[in-house]
């Protein structure tokens, strides 16, 4: 498909240009492109550049900081994983903990549920598929306080679901990402032809065999998509993981390392800086990675 | 899950134990007919219903009612649907339907309760909780009472107090009034020495041991760790009249119905509780001016900020993607590459970073590319806003880049060819043909974008915290404030925390998101593809 696009024009362009016409022209035509692109390198990269520097930049202060490259060291980070008070590497494992947890469970329980509504045939399943719809529209990011009252009230009952508690992070998020997760995989689980099922069946599996073992396999790419998009929106949260995660060594990246820049700003800020390169490190990979998939799902409804 | 068809659905699931969860397990077994399977369930639900019987009566043990019937019907619902024949769809819904009523429903519903209430600083809990707190604050050492020989013990649970009474020696600590101890559990305690006394002093003078179940009976303290008085509460609770009365200067503290006790002058008794309040949060936020204005002006920031990230995030995308849509320009994978780097940095980094580099005195900005200039781009009300809008261009123009791209390239070239042998200029054909088509399928793009910038916290939060601050406004909220991040500075930052008010801003959001959606649905039709 896209190299019947992308052919066509470049023929064009052949025919259009004569071998060589010197500066002028070329500039006309693709050489004021290259300017706007070096304007838009610069935008874009300048304050990954910035951040790399400023995290080399030992024992650099926010001022100090401004020297690009100037110095090198790599105090900084030895500096964020000694620091007890702010512990880096907690943070770290923390973040992967329930952002991998959040991944793999609200991929499984909307899984479970696109399967049942489109595969069955139920009474209320429309009416199961309508408040799916109506229920997403209300942002779960809204209830944080009701969240964080009954999640206060729980843990005085049980500590281990209360205030400060992964798991009952982990719950929280998993209620608020279904009803969206279940809509992308009911999409996907549609285009699954049923006959595949129906040729099981006659078979002898039963529903539980053909879930697991064959529609399973078969979108795989759309629990690739809902796993990544659970990861990302639960690592990058801080609304509700700031309200219920209260002790440091509890908290994510993205709340730890904001309290880094909130309490003491100017004067730490290579550590932070160090933290933030080591944060988004993981994340960007996974990202240029899969840049391929990522830029043709895009326009399937991911959103930024 | 290289499993062979013929092997039987127990031994399937064995293999793939450390892949699945417990609840995946269930599901494998849940309607297979073989005995095993049968086993399987049987023993997990047993595994679920153990948990559950355990957690309803350590809820009943609290005298927490409620939490102990919801999980009982919780429960109960799941033994009925996976023991009972049929009902397949259930077997598979009820899972994440679970956490979705509980996580995403009742807490909305839940926000409208809260809505109706004062809950807030000084009206957490309830009425007895509210009466045990003021009677243990407020004290005073009762005159002329003598001193108690104590020695303070160091247990699991902090510091412990240990005196003798009655010939019988009592333990207490800062949870638990004192009680007569077996001589045998004090070896779990180690006494704490002079040196010890000393190093702790903080500790030992701030620990507060309530002398009996009964908060009138007061407390006691020691300075030295040797020596302890009794301290009762100057308020005195008169449970037949429900008065608190302060017995030093003899003013009558009423429960008058606004959740704390008050005197005749207006004087309130804090901590109080909650209570309801009907529809006061919202009154206030429409008629008291201060936080009328302070609503209005986030409400029409927001709306100002969702709509103009998203166009301008559209409009540098858009003209980039044509920019960038010449083939016989080269490198063009290059720019691509760098350009999306932004949005795959997370994206409260990128406010924190910003902010750093637009910080007025020390910021990159000011200082290198301004030369030392003291520009307050996250100050001043007008260029935080500009700067919120300027980041959140950094996060967002390569979603709307790779976006258009990937429309003007689906856009067949027929369409531009066919135009130009009717005469038309390239900016015609841009205009009329290739802007109408890529519209169309970038629109639900624009509204979920839209939909996102509505809410998008991290970037205001982490740039400006809101800020700077409204000056005429009662609350705490800033000029770069949006409707969430009001909600959550109403409720969690400062030290006036009032959840019923941030609630009732929730509830108005939500009425503003639903209005919004029922348009674009309709626009959309998207309820009526449902099959």
């Amino acid at each position: 498909m896209s190299t019947q696009i992308t052919g066509r024009p470049a023929a064009r362009a052949s025919r259009e240009r004569a071998p060589r016409r010197g500066f002028g022209k070329w500039f006309a035509t693709t050489g004021w492109r290259h300017l706007i692109g070096v304007a838009l390198c610069i935008y874009a990269a300048f304050p990954l550049l910035y951040v790399l520097s400023a995290s080399l930049n030992p024992n650099g202060t926010l001022l100090s900081s401004n020297g690009f490259f100037t110095t090198v060291g790599f105090n900084s980070y030895v500096e964020l994983f000694q620091n007890e008070q702010r512990p880096f590497g907690a943070w770290f494992v923390n973040t992967l903990f329930i952002g991998l947890t959040t991944a793999a469970a609200s991929v499984f329980l909307g899984a479970l549920a696109a399967y049942s509504f489109s595969r069955m045939r139920f009474t209320g399943r429309r009416v199961g598929l309508v408040s799916l719809l109506i229920v997403q529209i209300f942002p779960q990011l809204l209830a944080v306080v009701a969240i964080f009252i009954l999640l206060t009230s729980l843990g005085d009952v049980f500590p281990v679901l209360g205030i400060d508690s992964q798991i009952a992070l982990i719950m929280v998020y998993l209620g608020g990402a279904l009803g969206v997760n279940t809509y992308l995989m009911y999409g996907f689980f549609n285009t699954v032809p049923v006959e595949i099922d129906e040729a099981a069946k006659i078979d002898g599996a039963g529903h539980a065999r053909i879930f697991f073992t064959m529609i399973l396999r078969l979108v795989a790419p759309i629990l690739a998509v809902v796993g990544l998009l659970s990861f990302i929106s639960s690592t990058s949260d801080f609304v509700i993981a700031s309200v219920i995660l209260v002790s440091p060594e509890n908290q994510t990246l993205a709340v730890g390392l904001y309290s880094y820049v909130s309490e003491e700003f100017t004067s730490n800020w290579s550590v932070f800086a160090a933290g933030a390169v080591l944060a988004a490190i993981p994340v960007m990979a996974l990202f240029l990675f899969l840049q391929k998939y990522i830029v043709g799902g895009l326009t399937a409804g991911a959103g930024k | 899950m290289t499993k062979t068809a013929h092997q039987g659905p127990q031994s399937s699931t064995e293999e793939r134990k450390p892949k699945l969860s417990p609840a995946a397990r269930r599901f494998a077994n849940a309607t297979s007919t073989s005995v095993g399977a049968m086993l399987a369930k049987i023993i997990l639900v047993a595994i679920v219903d153990a948990t559950a019987i355990f957690a309803v009566f350590t809820a009943l043990g609290r005298e927490a009612w409620v939490i102990a019937s919801a999980i009982a019907v919780i429960t109960v619902l799941i033994n009925v649907i996976y023991f009972k024949r049929g009902w397949l769809p259930a077997k598979y819904l009820l899972p994440g339907t679970i956490f979705l009523l509980i996580f995403q429903v009742f807490v909305i519903g839940y926000t409208g309760y809260i809505a109706f209430t004062n809950y807030g600083s000084g009206h957490n809990s309830d009425k007895d909780d509210a009466i045990t707190a003021l009677l243990q604050s407020n004290q005073n050492r009762v005159e002329g009472s003598a001193g108690y020989p104590v020695s303070i013990l160091d247990g699991q649970d902090g510091l412990a107090m240990l005196i003798e009474r009655d010939g019988q020696q009592m333990l207490g600590d800062a949870d638990k009034p004192f009680a007569p101890v077996d001589p045998a559990a004090l070896g779990d305690y180690s006494e704490l020495a002079f040196g010890d006394l000393l190093g702790r002093q903080q500790e030992v003078t701030s620990l507060t041991v309530p002398v009996s179940e009964n908060p009138a009976d007061g407390t006691l303290r020691t300075s030295d760790g040797r020596t302890a008085y009794q301290y009762t509460s100057s308020l005195k609770y008169d449970e037949a009249a429900d008065t608190m009365t302060d017995q030093k200067t003899g003013v009558v503290y009423q429960d008058t119905g606004v959740g704390a006790y008050t005197a005749e002058d207006g004087t309130q008794l804090m901590p109080g509780w909650s209570i309801n309040v009907g529809f006061d949060n919202f009154t206030r936020a429409v008629t008291d001016s201060s936080i009328r204005n302070a609503l209005f002006s986030v409400t029409v920031w927001t709306f100002a900020f969702a709509f103009l990230s998203v166009a301008t995030t559209f409009f540098l995308g858009l003209f980039l993607a044509i920019v960038f849509n010449d083939m016989r320009m080269k490198g063009r994978k290059i720019y691509r590459v760098i350009s999306i780097l932004p949005y795959a940095f997370p994206a409260f980094l990128g406010g924190l970073v910003w902010a750093g580099m637009l910080n007025r005195d020390f910021g990159f900005i000011n200082q290198v590319l301004l030369g030392g200039a003291q520009i307050p781009w996250l100050t001043d009300p007008w260029l935080a806003k500009f700067s919120v809008l300027w980041v959140n261009l950094w996060l967002g123009f390569p979603y709307m880049f790779l976006v258009c791209t990937g429309a003007l390239q689906s856009i067949p070239d027929e369409l531009s060819e066919a135009a130009t042998l009717d005469g038309a200029k390239p900016f015609q054909i841009f205009r009329l043909i290739k802007l109408p088509l890529l519209l169309v399928s970038v629109a639900p793009l624009l509204i979920s974008s839209f939909a996102f910038n509505f809410n998008n916290f991290n970037v205001i939060y982490m740039l400006t915290e809101g800020g700077p601050r409204l000056q005429d406004a009662g609350l705490n909220v800033g000029s770069t404030d949006i409707l969430i991040s009001m909600v959550y500075k109403v409720a969690f930052v400062g030290s006036q925390r009032d959840y019923g008010l941030a609630s009732a801003f929730s509830i108005i959001i939500f009425v503003i998101v639903a209005i919004i959606s029922i348009i674009s649905f309709k626009q959309t039709k998207a309820l009526e593809e449902l099959n």
